[in-house]
């Protein structure tokens, strides 16, 4: 029993200094297994009286104890030292860029139809395409426009023969709908449309959308109700909005509106030409020869139309100065959409 | 339409300011484009006299001129060629202020002092530019101040008139409107009928009474033209945009100007015989007033005399008969000419003139007497000469007819969605000229002759709100039933494709629908595009049977401009000619196109630098078709395109139908077009694209799979496809999966063999696979590729 103290000593000492599980395991066989130091001691206690047993066998088993706690203690340690160095080592530098193809996006014409197509949709308009290649009745005839009407003088059409265009509006797209469908009709008509002109403000191909709402009860305050909540809606704003009267000679009365210049707020700038306002599209009650060309009978129905430049509202809402921009498709430009 | 302000007033004249009245104006649907200071802003310019001119000792192109400026004499340096003794002009006293702050001083030039300038027009923003000193009229009160003496406090009235309102295209026309927008009378001038003194006449034939209903014509002779019209015309004139000519012609422009009738005056001993208003013979041909000479076709109307054409009708008058220096006997023309039959003649001769433009909108068809007086007064006021009595021809029959319009008052509260009180109903419209008999429920209209555009109750409609003010008009929500839209579940949307697609790195391009031929060429060889016949350049000529070009070409663009890496995609229309005639069977398809150039990755620290190749792209586009849960449907297979590789090249069909094509651009067509890397490009049908299946449910199994690997030889040329489908057919319904992992040719390997390394994975629902089960499902499959390949089992 006197060489006890130094046993436990020496053996906390070696726990203290093993640095990896195995010589701690090691160390455990050595003083607590089945042939271990401190068990043998235990063994030994036969030897004693008595009377000495019991107070040697309690100190023995306290220094088992400590021994196994120790043991515990520091393969703990070890653990822990372990992770910490491993999770030293795989640390990142977590400010690089990530991994893979980078996000493209969509043009903001697309971006601006798809926009609009939204707010229509939400209250009941069905989104309809046609032909960009049109038919002279389609573009012209059936919207009220016969050959030599001064009305043509104002589209600079593209033609493919004598009697086949490139469309120059989306309304020929109204047209196609009131042949084909019964009256309710709430449509949307986006798509692209072509006017022989090329300048700073004028590009040969563009972008419209034209509306076309028909039931029994439309009214121009109708109209300008839908107009006015789609320009708040759309520029996220209250609006000073103003119809003022115009011609289009598939509608009748016909009105062209200007917004408040969302530029400078209405206070005169380059964008509004100094007006305080900007002219943003073209509306009107469905002219009663249109309902005849599509046998929509004029006395039962009223309805009305508009129609609206893209680019136009796309360069208002996104503050692009040049037109031309939105076909060259430069990724610069591209890219901040 | 130009309008002088002054002139309109002194019709009319509110109590608005300019940019009240325009906008006023403009709220009534004629719309201001512009309000233009007829004279630029300045001061201190005053009339003088010039009272010598001499030479300037040392200058050769100035003269020093004693001039009377009123209340003093001042010599003045000037140099413009016109400056003589006796001459008024305006003169700009030291002081002065003239247009673009420029002060005038006292200055010497080359040692001769000149006390202020002696001015052109354009020195004081009246013309754009100008020869000379402005010459005054002789009876100019010397003094004065210029701008009180020409009224200069003006201001020019731009409106963009639409065509529907030829009515206002006269100052008559705007004061009629601005007199009913401000309930203000307004003064028409006292046009009194002007007495014949002789009775000369010349005889007037109708041949084409349907064109020309109404044609009035009166000699007046012995006229002096050396006489210049006066200022206050000129001015009048100028104000509008229209330059003095001669007397004669400016009067028939002021009356154009005002009444809005265009007239024309003839040389009278230039005409032969009497006037025939007919159409024009084949062959004819006409020598215009701006130079050209013209052959008119059989479609045209013509005045003419016994000999031949002398002017196309309400167009342009010829010039062998036009009235110029030595003129002295006139013949003055005033008709009505049917719009719907003379429009489009001018345009199809390249013209459009003042004339041609009210004449094809539609002329007051009963203004013609009125103008003939109105013309015929100021003629012999100004140049002098006497008179013959009107000559009229006329078809009444032909003229335009204008039944009654009816208006109920219920449509006014459907249309409008406001009810208009029937006093203002009368109002608005009585103002307008039209004459309103009430009736049981409505109105009965007769319409004006200067109206051309109310015919229908619609018409009126727009007259009533237009002049009520659209502004004022109540607004509304519009009302329906809530009805949900069918939305077939299938049907993939564009704009989720181009969602995808952004998501995988590409921009959304817009390209023009027309292209150049010899690019369009290139990709669609065979085809002949639908051609424009207009097209506003070479290069933008041909609609698009491909949105290949128009993509490649902004590719090109932008790797011109550094950006070697761009992925692009379109969507839209291409134009598939017919068979026999391009428009004939025209098919217009809407398609969906990708291309791809430069790194796989953009530039990064952690991408390897790896040029993009076929399989990207194709990977990209099998991404886009597995979006509508049918991408199994579509099969790839070797092809050839014209513009593309011939060894990397896919066509792409679906249910056995060609449906688009991918491959790599043709190593020469991208050398051609200066593309320094590869090009991946893919074109598709948006249809196929578009169209789905719907989600359906198969029952998991709740056994485990196995899965057995096998490499096998075959040759090079063996379709990866094709074989994969010998080991479906072969491997029985047991196997629910077939990977291809390993794809090598090299070391090892044979040449002209590839080794192919199939992953297949077998599993049951209703039981663990058995050992066996597997294995005879192998040989099957091993068995068939060496049958259908020869191909060999690498171990």
């Amino acid at each position: 029993m006197e060489n006890l103290e130094p046993l436990a000593n020496e053996a906390r000492a070696k726990i203290q200094a093993a640095d990896d599980g195995a010589t701690l395991e090691q160390l455990r066989v050595d003083y607590l297994g089945k042939k271990g130091q401190i068990t043998a001691l235990l063994k030994g206690l036969g030897k004693l009286s008595a009377e000495e047993r019991p107070e040697a066998g309690a100190k023995i088993n306290v220094v088992k104890q400590e021994l196994q706690a120790l043991i515990g203690e520091r393969k703990q340690a070890l653990e822990s030292a372990a992770v910490e160095a491993k999770l030293a080592a795989e640390t990142i530098d977590v400010t690089l860029p990530g991994r893979g193809q980078t996000t493209g996006g969509i043009h903001p014409v697309t971006r601006t139809i798809e926009r609009i197509e939204d707010f229509f949709s939400s209250i009941g308009f069905d989104v309809v395409e046609g032909p960009e290649i049109e038919d002279d009745y389609h573009n012209f005839e059936a919207l009220n426009i016969p050959a030599h009407h001064p009305a043509r003088a104002m589209h600079d059409t593209f033609y493919v023969d004598e009697t086949t265009v490139l469309r120059t509006h989306t309304s020929p797209v109204q047209v196609r709908v009131m042949e084909t469908e019964k009256p309710p009709l709430r449509v949307i008509c986006p798509g692209r449309v072509y006017r022989c002109d090329s300048d700073l403000t004028h590009t040969p191909m563009f972008h419209q959308m034209e509306g076309l709402l028909i039931d029994e009860h439309s009214s121009f305050a109708d109209l300008k109700g839908l107009i006015e909540e789609f320009l708040r809606v759309f520029f996220e704003k209250e609006l000073a909005v103003r119809f003022r009267p115009s011609y289009f000679p598939f509608t009748e009365p016909s009105a062209e509106v200007d917004i408040q210049c969302v530029n400078c707020g209405g206070d005169g700038c380059r964008v509004c030409s100094h007006t305080g306002w900007i002219e943003i599209m073209g509306c009107g009650m469905v002219h009663p020869s249109v309902f005849e060309s599509s046998n929509i009978d004029p006395e039962k129905y009223s309805g009305f139309a508009f129609g609206m430049g893209m680019e136009r509202l796309a360069m208002l809402r996104y503050g692009v100065n040049d037109l031309r921009l939105f076909f060259d498709n430069d990724l610069r430009f591209l890219e901040q959409f | 339409m130009k309008i002088s302000e002054q002139w309109l007033r002194e019709w009319v004249n509110p109590e608005l300011s300019t940019e009240d009245l325009a906008h006023q104006i403009t709220m009534a649907g004629l719309e201001v484009d512009a309000i233009e200071p007829v004279a630029g802003s300045f001061s201190g310019v005053v009339v003088a006299e010039i009272i010598s001119a001499e030479q300037h000792p040392d200058a050769d192109k100035l003269r020093v001129c004693a001039v009377n400026a009123g209340d003093e004499t001042v010599q003045i340096v000037c140099g413009a060629p016109n400056a003589r003794a006796g001459l008024k002009a305006p003169l700009a006293k030291v002081g002065a202020v003239l247009p673009g702050d420029f002060k005038i001083k006292k200055a010497k030039l080359r040692g001769a002092e000149s006390f202020g300038m002696l001015c052109a027009e354009q020195e004081l923003g009246l013309s754009d530019a100008s020869d000379g000193l402005m010459e005054l009229p002789a009876d100019a009160p010397v003094g004065g101040d210029i701008r009180e003496f020409l009224q200069l406090d003006d201001n020019l009235i731009e409106i963009g008139l639409t065509p529907n309102r030829a009515d206002c295209l006269g100052v008559r026309g705007i004061a009629r409107e601005v007199g009913l927008l401000n309930g203000l009378a307004v003064t028409e001038p006292a046009i009194a009928e002007v007495p014949a003194s002789h009775d000369d006449t010349l005889t007037v034939e109708l041949q084409a009474a349907a064109h020309c209903p109404r044609y009035l014509g009166r000699v007046v002779r012995n006229v002096d033209l050396s006489r210049p019209s006066p200022l206050w015309l000129q001015e009048k004139l100028r104000r509008c945009g229209i330059r003095s000519i001669d007397a004669a012609v400016d009067i028939t422009n002021y009356v154009l100007l005002e009444l809005g009738q265009p007239m024309h005056a003839f040389d009278l001993d230039k005409l032969q015989g009497g006037i025939v208003v007919r159409t024009a013979e084949q062959g004819e041909s006409l020598a215009l007033l701006d130079g050209q000479t013209v052959e008119l076709n059989a479609e045209t109307l013509v005045i003419a005399d016994h000999s031949g054409a002398v002017a196309m009708a309400g167009i342009m008058g010829g010039d062998p008969t036009a009235v110029g220096e030595g003129t002295t006997n006139i013949f003055l023309e005033a008709a009505f000419f049917t719009p719907d039959l003379l429009a489009g003649k001018a345009r199809g001769y390249g013209l459009h003139t003042d004339s041609s433009h009210r004449f094809e909108r539609g002329v007051d068809f009963t203004l013609q007497r009125q103008a003939m007086e109105r013309a015929t007064a100021l003629l012999l006021e100004i140049v002098g000469g006497e008179a013959g009595p009107i000559i009229e021809a006329v078809d009444e029959a032909q003229l335009p007819a204008r039944p009654d319009v009816t208006l109920r008052a219920e449509r006014i509260g459907k249309l409008l969605g406001f009810e208009l009180p029937a006093a203002e109903v009368e109002r608005i419209l009585g103002g307008l000229g039209l004459g309103v008999t009430a009736t049981d429920g409505g109105w009965t209209c007769s319409v004006p002759s200067w109206r051309f555009d109310i015919a229908i109750e619609a018409d009126l409609l727009e007259e009533l709100a237009r002049v009520y003010g659209y502004n004022n008009l109540p607004i509304t929500r519009i009302r329906a039933g809530l009805s949900m839209p069918a939305q077939p579940e299938s049907e993939l949307s564009p704009r989720f494709l181009r969602r995808h697609l952004a998501a995988r790195g590409y921009r959304e391009a817009i390209t023009y629908s027309f292209v150049e031929p010899a690019l369009q060429q290139v990709f669609d060889p065979e085809l002949t595009p639908v051609a424009l016949a207009n097209p506003i350049s070479a290069d933008m000529a041909v609609m698009r049977t491909s949105l290949l070009p128009g993509l490649v070409s902004a590719v090109l663009r932008n790797t011109n401009r550094q950006q070697p890496r761009v992925r692009l995609f379109e969507t839209g229309l291409r134009f598939i000619p017919g068979p026999d005639t391009a428009l004939e069977g025209l098919q217009q398809v809407p398609t969906l196109a990708l291309v791809a150039t430069g790194q796989r990755l953009a530039e990064s620290w952690a991408s390897p630098s790896e040029a993009a190749d076929f399989f990207d792209l194709k990977g990209d586009l099998e991404s886009l078709l597995a979006l509508g849960r049918r991408a199994g449907e579509f099969t790839f297979a070797a092809g050839r395109h014209p513009a593309l590789h011939p060894g990397q090249t896919a066509t792409i069909q679906l249910d056995g139908k060609g449906v688009g094509v991918i491959g790599a651009l043709h190593p020469t067509v991208q050398r051609d077009l200066d593309l320094n890397a590869a090009l991946y490009v893919c074109e598709i049908d948006l249809e196929a694209v578009l169209g789905g299946a719907l989600p359906s449910f198969a029952e998991l199994s709740r056994f485990p799979e196995v899965r057995r690997d096998l490499a096998v030889l075959v040759d090079k040329q063996v379709p990866a496809t094709d074989l994969m489908a010998s080991v479906r057919a072969a491997a029985g319904s047991h196997m629910t999966e077939l990977r291809l992992f390993d794809v090598y040719e090299g070391k090892g390997v044979e040449p002209g063999k590839k080794s192919l390394a199939l992953g297949l994975v077998f599993r049951d629902k209703t039981r663990t696979l058995a050992e066996e089960d597997v294995n005879q499902a192998v040989e099957q499959v091993v068995a068939s590729l060496q049958t259908d390949y020869s191909a060999e089992l690498r171990s």
